[in-house]
């Protein structure tokens, strides 16, 4: 078991995980993709919470998937309007929602080479609810324009789009995102950050209200689940995240 | 013992220079003493297609020089980082990438398995994945006005290669859910095998395990090679070697140190 904190103290990754689980109530059915950790462990803490709802899709997960038909189902299933949230990231993001898991400077040469698209260039279509996270917020990552669209923010009129962004959790706020406007809104500043900070180190234009609320902390009960529920859970896909945000190390399985 | 059984070296001398190689993602069991075998025998010129993500396998073929093309969604180490003879090779230009998405993949070696030229799918219009890729088309759905849609052409691999954990003698091979499996056998012109173990009986014989079954109609070869999936993990028979995925991590940041990493665990079988 992990060390005891100081009574309130919280790691960024735990308060990501609440934010991200307030953006996923009452939802039916939550899928988590590759590489994302903490929206695993809000959509698992959901599913405590909620008693077996949402269902939740882990897919590089063996335990905590119930697909049968193969990787394709999952994607069958988000364009049958089945899926109701997906997490997101990328190597950029822009303040017009496009993300960009390809490449840095010119495709055919690049500075840098990021895995690749994964399933976004679908998912961010189909997928009514898609919350991107990056844990990275600097200007290096949140700048005014992608270099590659792997998959944009919103689509013009006539294109099949049901689904989209719904919000950008990173390491210092959340913003919300407008599909009529095509704009990021900042919604909350995480305790202990300013908005002249996330204004420093945000590369693209955004709305924000007169005064910015802080986003709210996890509770002590949620974080008991997510330390000592989620976190065992987790580590059957995650076991170096679950070993450093959680202290869990899993033991040897068969 | 039917004639599809082979050393693991025999089984794999279908797959030859510049073949379209078609493998499964890390959670869905890669061949990989099967992947050693092939570099040591000095493979060239490959054209992989992952179904959908690749990891190791596809870092390791890239590295030791094996692959001309790769056509992917995603190749990366996951929790270790990215991969890093992928992204060295992209950068400098030494492999061509058909960059894809993880649906566009499944459907076209769906349009191969069902025999069609091509298959549409949603999303794509207005990604940059599109404009990179000649191969694909934006047509009007012919059925509604006003709705682009985005044509994959049909995806037909020479070789589809996988792990399993067992195959029955008459080369009936166990693959349970893991349906990309089946996937990339029906769209492959021929499907090479390796698994954990043989067993004894007939896996067509009873409805419970004749529904995770890919019949042995599909498959040209099968191998035993246990723990053939190593380090990477095979569902429902062990996890990742994480230690060693750290290490592979590690070494592969350079290019010299990935030549020690060849030496020690590729060519010299020494942790085998």
């Amino acid at each position: 078991m992990p060390a005891p904190r100081p009574d309130g103290a919280c790691r960024d990754e735990e308060l990501l995980a609440a934010v991200i689980l307030r953006l996923i109530a009452g939802l039916r059915h939550v899928a988590v993709g590759a590489q994302s950790p903490i929206p695993a462990t809000a959509a698992l803490l959901a599913r405590h919470l909620g008693k077996g709802q949402p269902f939740v899709s882990l897919l590089s997960s063996a335990r905590h998937n119930f697909f049968t038909d193969g990787g394709r189902e999952l994607f069958d299933c988000a364009g049958q309007g089945r899926v109701d949230a997906f997490f997101l990231s990328g190597g950029q993001i822009d303040g017009a929602a496009n993300i960009n898991l390809v490449a840095i400077g010119d495709y055919a040469a690049p500075q840098v080479r990021f895995p690749g698209s994964f399933g976004s260039a679908y998912l961010y279509y189909v997928v009514p609810r898609v919350i991107l996270f990056r844990l990275e917020h600097s200007r290096r990552t949140l700048v005014n324009k992608v270099d590659f669209i792997s998959a944009p923010g919103t689509s013009p009129p006539g294109v099949y789009r049901p689904g989209g962004p719904v919000a950008l959790v990173t390491n210092r706020c959340v913003f919300a995102f407008d599909r009529q406007r095509g704009r990021f809104r900042l919604e909350s500043l995480h305790p202990g950050h300013t908005l002249e900070e996330v204004l420093d180190h945000t590369g693209f234009d955004f709305d924000r209200p007169e005064r910015v609320p802080q986003t709210p902390s996890p509770s002590p009960e949620h974080l008991d689940l997510m330390r000592g529920v989620v976190a065992p859970l987790l580590a059957e896909v995650y076991p170096q995240f679950a070993a450093t945000v959680f202290g869990f190390t899993r033991q040897e399985q068969s | 013992m039917s004639a599809i059984f082979r050393s693991l070296d025999e089984a794999l001398a279908g797959i030859g220079d510049g073949a379209m190689l078609v493998v499964p993602p890390e959670y869905g069991g890669v061949a990989m003493e099967a992947t050693r075998a092939l570099i040591r025998r000095g493979l060239r010129d490959l054209h992989l297609v992952t179904l959908p993500a690749s990891s190791l396998q596809a870092d390791l073929l890239i590295g030791a020089g094996a692959v001309a093309t790769i056509e992917t969604s995603a190749v990366s180490l996951g929790e270790f980082g990215p991969a890093p003879r992928f992204a060295a090779a992209v950068t400098s230009g030494k492999i061509r990438i058909k960059d894809a998405t993880c649906p566009a993949i499944h459907a076209a070696l769906q349009a191969a398995e069902k025999g069609v030229p091509f298959m549409p799918l949603r999303g794509l219009v207005g990604s940059d994945l599109v404009a990179r890729r000649p191969d694909w088309r934006v047509i009007d759905n012919p059925f509604a006005a006003r709705d682009p849609i985005v044509l994959l052409p049909a995806i037909r691999p020479d070789v589809a290669l996988f792990h399993a954990p067992m195959a029955d003698r008459n080369g009936n091979v166990w693959i349970g859910r893991r349906r990309e499996l089946a996937t990339m056998a029906h769209a492959a012109a021929k499907t090479v095998v390796t698994v954990e173990r043989i067993h004894d009986g007939d896996l067509l014989a009873t409805e419970a395990s004749a529904a995770g079954v890919l019949p042995a109609l599909y498959v040209e070869a099968v191998a035993a090679a246990p723990r053939g999936a190593w380090p990477l993990p095979l569902a429902g028979e062990y996890p990742r070697d994480e230690a060693h995925c750290a290490e592979y991590a590690r070494l592969a940041a350079t290019e010299e140190g990935f030549r020690r990493y060849l030496d020690r665990y590729v060519y010299a079988r020494a942790a085998a």
